[in-house]
């Protein structure tokens, strides 16, 4: 059997909050395969970016294991592509520069690191503004050009927390056509975190639904649609089911939290 | 663009040539007043009579302001690194560097004067002294500033201490130490005459002090004339290094200004 990407066992962590201990997750198992894309959904402030920051080694669980390519060796930064909800682009570098920037934090020699920054810029149709900066160009613009980034760093395991979150809906779509695009090119695993189901159906093979604080896994489904995906599948008879069966799941979720804080 | 600069420098200019004409008239008018303000012209009749003087002792002054620019520019960028270190490097370093700024120059410009003789280096530190501090203060303040998921993005992607102040820390605390700079450059000049005043082989300090025992107060005039000169030479200096150094400062609001102007605020 092969290797599975990234796999986490009774992966729990708490925050101390005064003198209580706040807890964020809950035994979370999780597996990705290997070119598999997995997407998170749940309540916003569940703690899924606390999970994203433990996967990419910026903190560490209270509990359980986490594997990347089968290794369980904490110090896991540098072994996923992290991708935040800003485009987080360096102003003084241009867009060329800021897609090298993992290149250079891995002292690779500059003149190899622009060739792959433009060739990378070039296949995915961003060349003619490699020479800008960043603050000139548009929010979607910036977010594939954070994305290239992140690709260029590590190509093999991407960690996106809701890279498109702020986007308006039509250049949203392109985005997900794009990065759809950009990960069969390069056959990477990816872990989605969005708080948009349809998002999740349109770009996943399967799609974790985690519950409201202290987030536990509620589901997990697999997507059963054919690829390579077309934003019309989402009017697909089962595409619209599923659909359907996350929001309420989530509407469910959302309530009984709702209440329990009430209470 | 010349509409532009008009209207910013336009009133400034039309100030300074209303009080100049007042000046000259005030003093005209009043022949006893003359004998200790000079008028606007007698003073440039002094600055070209003494043109020859005026110049030499010019060189040595922007030398020692110059080069204590450059000390004070490395010293203060390697303290705001060291402040920005750790939290016990900023709360040991910060009060002495305030401490050093409560040395009245003054009194300490004679001792430089026995201790380094009448020569370069005791006017280079004095000028180092007066520029470090803002350049300092403003660079520890660029660095503290950072934007936190930045460095947190670049510890995702395992850089070292270094690389997160060489590559993000640094360049986004240019800005701030160009502000310190041009603060800087104000002082310099100035610092340079001080040092000057108590001793010097030749300097517009020096050159200012012997004008004054001898009366030549036209004289005395005319080289304040020409130190309000070099200090602003060299502020326009510093902004013109700066518009060379970050592009991306300036390019940065021009299209943004010109998209919000014309209601474009983003393009595909």
């Amino acid at each position: 059997m092969q290797q599975s990407k990234l796999l986490l066992q009774g992966v729990s962590k708490s925050f101390r909050q005064g003198r209580q201990a706040l807890a964020i997750l809950e035994a979370i198992d999780l597996e990705v395969a290997q070119g598999e894309f997995v997407s998170l959904i749940g309540p916003s402030g569940c703690g899924k970016s606390t999970l994203f920051n433990i996967i990419a080694g910026l903190e560490q669980p209270d509990s359980g294991s986490v594997l990347i390519d089968g290794d369980v060796d904490s110090r896991r930064a540098g072994k996923a592509g992290y991708m935040f909800q800003q485009p987080l682009l360096l102003p003084w570098r241009t867009v060329e520069e800021n897609v090298m920037l993992g290149l250079d934090i891995r002292r690779v020699a500059r003149r190899q690191a622009r060739e792959q920054a433009q060739e990378l810029l070039k296949r995915f149709g961003l060349a003619e503004f490699a020479q800008h900066y960043p603050v000139t160009l548009s929010g979607g613009m910036r977010q594939r050009v954070a994305l290239l980034r992140t690709v260029l760093f590590n190509p093999n395991f991407l960690l996106l927390d809701e890279p498109f979150g702020s986007l308006d809906a039509l250049t949203r779509l392109s985005c997900q056509m794009w990065l759809l695009d950009l990960w069969q090119a390069v056959h990477a695993s990816v872990l989605f975190i969005t708080h948009d189901v349809r998002e999740a159906i349109l770009l996943s093979d399967r799609v974790y639904v985690l519950s409201a604080r202290p987030a536990r896994v509620l589901r997990v489904v697999e997507v059963p649609l054919e690829r390579p995906r077309r934003a019309e599948q989402l009017s697909n008879a089962r595409a619209v089911e599923l659909e359907q069966e996350l929001v309420s799941l989530l509407v469910k979720e959302h309530t009984r939290y709702e209440t329990s804080l009430a209470r | 663009m010349k509409l532009r600069w008009l209207a910013n420098y336009g009133p400034a200019f039309v100030l300074v040539v209303a009080l100049l004409a007042l000046w000259e008239l005030a003093s005209r008018a009043d022949l006893s007043l003359a004998q200790f303000l000079p008028t606007p012209s007698s003073i440039v009749r002094a600055l070209a009579l003494n043109w020859d003087a005026i110049y030499t002792n010019t060189i040595p002054t922007l030398l020692e302001t110059v080069i204590g620019m450059f000390v004070a520019t490395a010293l203060g960028l390697l303290l705001a690194v060291l402040i920005d270190f750790s939290g016990w490097s900023r709360r040991a370093i910060y009060p002495l560097l305030v401490i050093s700024q409560t040395i009245p120059i003054v009194a300490l410009a004679p001792l430089l004067l026995i201790w380094g003789g009448f020569g370069l280096g005791p006017k280079v530190v004095v000028v180092t002294l007066y520029c470090f501090f803002p350049i300092a203060v403003a660079t520890a303040d660029g660095l503290a500033s950072a934007e936190p998921d930045l460095i947190k993005l670049l510890k995702s992607m395992k850089a070292s201490h270094w690389q997160i102040l060489w590559l993000v820390r640094l360049p986004g605390a240019m800005p701030a130490f160009f502000s310190g700079l041009r603060i800087a450059a104000t002082y310099s000049v100035t610092g340079a005459i001080v040092a000057e005043f108590v001793g010097a082989y030749q300097g517009l300090g020096i050159y200012m002090e012997t004008s004054t025992n001898s009366h030549a107060i036209p004289v005395v005039f005319a080289t304040i004339v020409i130190t309000a000169v070099l200090s602003l030479a060299l502020f326009a200096l510093v902004n013109v290094i700066e518009h060379l150094a970050l592009p991306w400062y300036y390019t940065s609001r021009l299209p943004l200004h010109e998209a919000l102007a014309s209601g474009k605020t983003h393009w595909h």
